[in-house]
């Protein structure tokens, strides 16, 4: 017979499988959906048919992503019932309400107008259809607004009481509007936007490598790199003041993050590159920079920051794991804002469309986006532990009274399924991808803008046609 | 009398599931029929019918899921882990059915084996979901707010046979719905293949009910003592009218009846389900009361819920509305 423990850990496991895979589909739908409006507006103003045939090509791939976001989604909403029904009893009063407003006000928007968006083209007016559009769009970012609040408490837990061994919620405009609820849900957002600016990106970067430079692939291209100027700055900014507030509520996250061991009176170093030993109480190998902890987060020369060791054994996270993951973050964030720059400086004559060295660049940098997106996660969900709510309820009290043989089986099985099914879905993402916009001559666009005949003639042509699949 | 909230949340809870069943029940239901057809077209057909709606319908399972987690947290910890394995092989037969939705369309080397996931994904799904019904219905003990059973009491020849008769119940709605959204040779097809489902689903009705109150003292006397039985005779009356509706319906080549009387016997099965056992949220012995979370919690969902339910039913109804009509090989599609 196994041990409870077992189960637990199994259990943890499964848990962070399912929501590392579950979170990229959510993600690459935030923002292509949002890209999505742009470009059905930007037609809808211009008449320009290259938003179209660029709305056209990334709604594919939004479909596929979004069908996969749904049912991965459905898998965590039951999770918490059969992995973590300590959980559910102790916390679902919080969390649940907050779930159902999810389903209420932003999953049913979105599945709702998805169908007039996909399949609803030839059945309603482009501005009904605009309007669809909207309604998705908008339904992923209350999506995230609620479940940003719901991930937030946990984090930083207030309007509560405990009763009769469970928690009791008291004020939920509190609950909601918790602490650090305004940086998560902002750096969120905004990582979405990063993910899916990426991924446009990369796409163009390899079609333009494969010789194609056609309007919708340039379109797209400069585009994703416009975004990307403006918003990797302000996630980095983001990404600061959320620190700041991490040092405030998760003092021992931080500490965790950073490796450090001591609180250094008058001014804390910065460990750039170590690696935290659990056991040992120390971070070896560490190269560090005087002060540089303090300047970064504390935003002064002598600012102290808590060692782990101010904290008892039993309520440290583990540093090896979100030291690493958090350098890996920042140094997507970093690279992005580097190829963001460099793209501005190459607008000058067009070289950014040319220098193939620069498409090389934004072509790797395609998953750059998810990657930060992850590590992100597990920066912040890992430097939770060993609190399923922070400070407030433990992970080894969240767990079912179920047997590790049950939680394991379903691991394994969870494992085989997402593989095969998200494994080849990704695979067809980037088979579309691939693929490429339908194609594109510039007589077109001019005959679009002026007697609309250009339209017509695109109207009749078939989205898809029958012989263009995927695996040939 | 004082507003009872754990009613109300129990109310919606049943309207959510309800909807649920009604609307993912022949969506559903068309991979069970998927292996009649072999033409490509026919497939086709058969998905474009429920395409731009499905995503729609599965969301008031989640939102059945989530209300439950958020109004009836014990309720919900006890029956996710009393049926954890019928709970992992639906959400794993719905991964299956879900992507290949999507990806059937654009596959053409792998059509056959999306075609094979979206058939046995979706026969997973509802059996899964009939074992998840069945275990409800053969009681789950509880002792504190824990599940207190084996991991594998939803495994029993009732839950087995629950899970058969969702089948047909599925099955026989995704037939009635497609005579009504399609023409020719593959409504000819299903014309056929109403009469028997509707037979056996009868059946089936019957064997499950007589088993429930055979097994069940409680729910046997809430049945069969008087005036109850008066009260409840409607029921199985009205199923009857409904399964000889369907036979004379498909005579005459009605387009709608028939899915409309499979819908009516449905929901008179969803009735008799309640009638036995409310109060109970879970029976033998969890009742709505005794599950419920805290009066803060279910009074900020049920505002959320008064107001934006009604708005999400209004643009569901637009949506049917905007996919209303026969279903045709040649239409413009978006795959």
């Amino acid at each position: 017979m196994a041990m409870p423990g077992d189960a637990l850990l199994l259990a943890r496991w499964q848990f962070a499988f399912t929501v590392s895979f579950h979170i990229i589909f959510p993600a690459i739908s935030i923002g292509l959906a949002n890209y999505l409006v742009v470009l059905e507006g930007a037609w809808l103003m211009t008449k320009r048919p290259v938003y179209r045939v660029l709305f056209f090509f990334w709604s594919k791939i939004f479909a596929v992503g979004f069908s996969m976001g749904v049912v991965s989604g459905v898998v965590m909403s039951y999770e918490f019932g059969t992995n973590w029904a300590g959980f559910s009893n102790a916390a679902g009063s919080v969390t649940g309400p907050l779930l159902t407003y999810e389903v209420l006000t932003a999953f049913f928007l979105e599945a709702g107008f998805l169908g007039v968006m996909l399949f609803g083209w030839h059945k309603v007016r482009p501005s009904a259809h605009f309007f669809a559009t909207l309604m998705v769009a908008t339904g992923t970012l209350i999506s995230t607004f609620w479940i940003l609040a719901s991930n937030s408490w946990m984090h930083t837990p207030q309007g509560y009481m405990w009763q009769d061994g469970r928690i009791v919620p008291v004020d939920w405009i509190k609950i909601i509007f918790n602490p650090s609820f305004p940086y998560r849900w902002v750096h969120m957002t905004l990582a979405s936007f990063i993910v899916a600016g990426c991924l446009v990106v990369a796409c163009s970067a390899w079609h333009m490598l494969a010789g194609r430079q056609d309007r919708p692939v340039r379109k797209a291209f400069s585009m994703g790199l416009w975004l990307l100027l403006v918003i990797v700055p302000i996630q980095i900014g983001v990404g600061d003041a959320h620190g700041l507030n991490t040092r405030k509520y998760q003092p021992a996250k931080i500490a965790a993050i950073e490796g450090l061991w001591e609180t250094e009176k008058g001014g804390t170093s910065l460990n750039l590159v170590g690696w935290p030993d659990m056991d040992r109480e120390e971070t070896r190998y560490a190269i560090k920079v005087p002060h540089l902890g303090s300047v970064i987060l504390a935003h002064s020369w002598t600012g102290e920051i808590q060692g782990l060791k101010n904290f008892p054994p039993e309520d440290r996270p583990n540093s090896t794991i979100v030291f690493w993951s958090f350098r890996l973050m920042v140094a997507m964030g970093l690279l992005l804002l580097a190829m963001a720059l460099l793209g501005l400086a190459l607008r000058r004559g067009d070289r950014i469309y040319n220098a193939r060295f620069f498409l090389r660049f934004a072509m790797l940098m395609g998953p750059s986006g998810l990657i930060a997106l992850i590590a992100g996660w597990i920066t912040t969900e890992s430097g939770r532990q060993p609190w399923v709510v922070y400070g407030v309820l433990r992970t080894r009290d969240a767990v079912s009274a179920v047997s590790a043989q049950q939680v394991g089986t379903s691991l394994m099985v969870l494992v085989v399924v997402y593989f095969a099914v998200f494994g080849t879905g990704i695979y067809y993402m980037l088979k579309l991808m691939v693929k490429g916009p339908a194609p594109f001559n510039d007589e077109m666009d001019e005959v679009g803008t002026d007697t609309g005949k250009g339209n017509q003639r695109f109207d009749h042509r078939p989205l898809s046609r029958p012989t263009e699949f995927i695996d040939e | 009398m004082t507003f009872d909230i754990a009613l109300v949340w129990g109310a919606i809870i049943a309207f959510g599931v309800f909807l649920y069943v009604v609307l993912d029940g022949f969506d559903l239901g068309i991979g069970l029929l998927f292996p009649l057809f072999h033409r490509e077209h026919e497939r086709q057909i058969m998905l474009n019918t429920v395409a731009p709606v499905w995503d729609g319908n599965e969301t008031w399972m989640v939102l059945g899921g989530a209300g439950l987690f958020a109004a009836f947290p014990v309720a919900y910890s006890v029956l996710l882990p009393a049926a954890y394995l019928p709970v992992i092989g639906m959400v794993c037969g719905l991964i299956f059915r879900g992507v290949a939705f999507e990806i059937r369309a654009k596959a053409r080397r792998s059509q056959h084996l999306w075609d094979l996931a979206f058939m046995i994904g979706s026969a997973t799904a509802i059996f899964c979901q009939g074992l998840i019904l069945g275990t409800v219905l053969q009681g789950i003990p509880v002792v504190g707010r824990q599940y207190a059973g084996g991991p594998f009491d939803w495994l029993s020849p009732f839950g087995l046979l629950v899970g058969l008769g969702l089948w047909v119940t599925y099955a026989t709605l995704a037939c009635g719905w497609l005579i009504m959204k399609t023409e020719g040779e593959l409504q000819r097809r299903m014309y056929v293949a109403m009469k028997p489902l509707t037979w056996l689903l009868f059946v089936f009705i019957v064997a499950v009910s007589v088993w429930t109150v055979l097994g069940q003292p409680t729910i046997a006397r809430r049945w069969l003592t008087l005036p109850n039985l008066f009260y409840f005779l409607p029921v199985p009356l009205l199923v009857v009218a409904c399964v000889i509706g369907i036979q004379v319906s498909v005579r005459r080549q009605h387009d709608r009846h028939p899915f409309l009387l499979a819908l009516g016997i449905m929901s008179l099965g969803y009735s008799g389900l309640l009638i036995s056992i409310f109060p109970n949220i879970l029976p033998p012995s969890l009742d709505l009361w005794a599950a419920s979370a805290p009066y803060s919690s279910q009074a900020f969902t049920l505002v959320g819920a008064a107001i934006v339910v009604p708005i999400i039913l209004v643009y569901t109804a637009a949506s049917y509305w905007i996919f209303r009509g026969k279903v045709r090989a040649n239409d413009p599609g978006y795959h």
